[in-house]
């Protein structure tokens, strides 16, 4: 990301700064919705949802993850891809 | 034979992107696969009794909440410290990095006080499995903020000596830092509503 012009990194603060209250909202509404003791399946897939969108801002915008070269989405694709699977295997055990 | 470790500053002409970059996405790709085996541990503990207990019930909501907080607003600072240095601004860098340093701390004291809060009460990882797996989480993404700490004080004060002689390759550096960082963050904000929430 370095070797940008003065004018784009002054945008891209702006957009800091609107994902920063994005994401404070969003720990609002997280936290609002948790004091509704919604059954457990809905509280964990909105849970999930809303961190979810927390998440991908986070690593978009922050990390640059938007504009960044395919070789580290492919690498972050790879350790998603073990992780499913380490996931998985207690389940192939229970199977 | 020159141990210059190169494409340190320009993109390696391979991958696109420079050296340093790689490893820290390599590292932070090691890092998924480290909290997500333990993610896997919570959701296999948590489904494999019928009875777990709702971590509101247990736990103290808003003081995760404050750290939550204090967390995202680190990682704001954090972003604006590598981008005041993009605009060639040392003292706005300095500004915003004693702020993510600062709050990086206030996220650990009000750790302290709920574990201490635990302690008192006689909730150990021993406990429950409940407790095992909060302790195991909690402690690990805290050591991990402390590891941030180190690296970004160094970089606030010994490290920011390389401003002046080669300011391209300190940029890289807090970028580097800052990624790390926002991982951290990243966590959290997974670590919060199924530890806390859930």
């Amino acid at each position: 990301m370095s070797g940008h012009s003065e004018e784009e990194v002054k945008k891209q603060v702006t957009l800091y700064i609107r994902v920063f209250f994005a994401l404070m909202c969003l720990t609002v509404i997280t936290v609002a919705i948790s004091y509704l003791h919604m059954p457990i399946l809905w509280a964990v897939a909105v849970a999930l949802f809303i961190a979810c969108i927390k998440g991908s801002l986070v690593a978009a915008f922050f990390m640059h993850l938007s504009t960044e070269k395919k070789i580290i989405l492919a690498i972050l694709l790879l350790a998603a891809i073990f992780f499913f699977v380490l996931l998985s295997f207690p389940s192939w055990h229970l199977a | 034979m020159s141990a210059e470790i190169h494409y340190i500053s320009e993109p390696h002409p391979v991958s696109g992107i420079t050296n340093s970059k790689l490893g820290v996405w390599l590292f932070l790709a090691s890092e998924v696969m480290l909290f997500g085996g333990l993610f896997s541990a919570y959701i296999m503990l948590r489904t494999g009794v019928p009875d777990w207990p709702r971590g509101h019930e247990l736990l103290n909501v808003p003081l995760a909440t404050l750290n939550t907080i204090i967390l995202i607003t680190s990682s704001v600072t954090m972003v604006l410290a590598w981008a005041s240095l993009e605009l060639k601004n040392i003292f706005k860098f300095r500004l915003y990095m004693t702020i993510t340093i600062l709050l990086s701390f206030c996220f650990l004291v009000v750790k302290s006080f709920e574990y201490a809060h635990k302690f008192e009460m006689h909730h150990f990882p021993s406990t429950s499995n409940f407790y095992a797996i909060y302790f195991v989480l909690t402690g690990l993404h805290g050591l991990h903020v402390i590891g941030g700490i180190i690296v970004n004080t160094y970089l606030l004060l010994p490290g920011s000596k390389m401003w002046k002689t080669n300011p391209e390759q300190f940029t890289g550096r807090v970028e580097a830092a800052g990624l790390y960082w926002h991982f951290v963050d990243l966590v959290w904000i997974f670590l919060f509503p199924a530890l806390y929430l859930l």
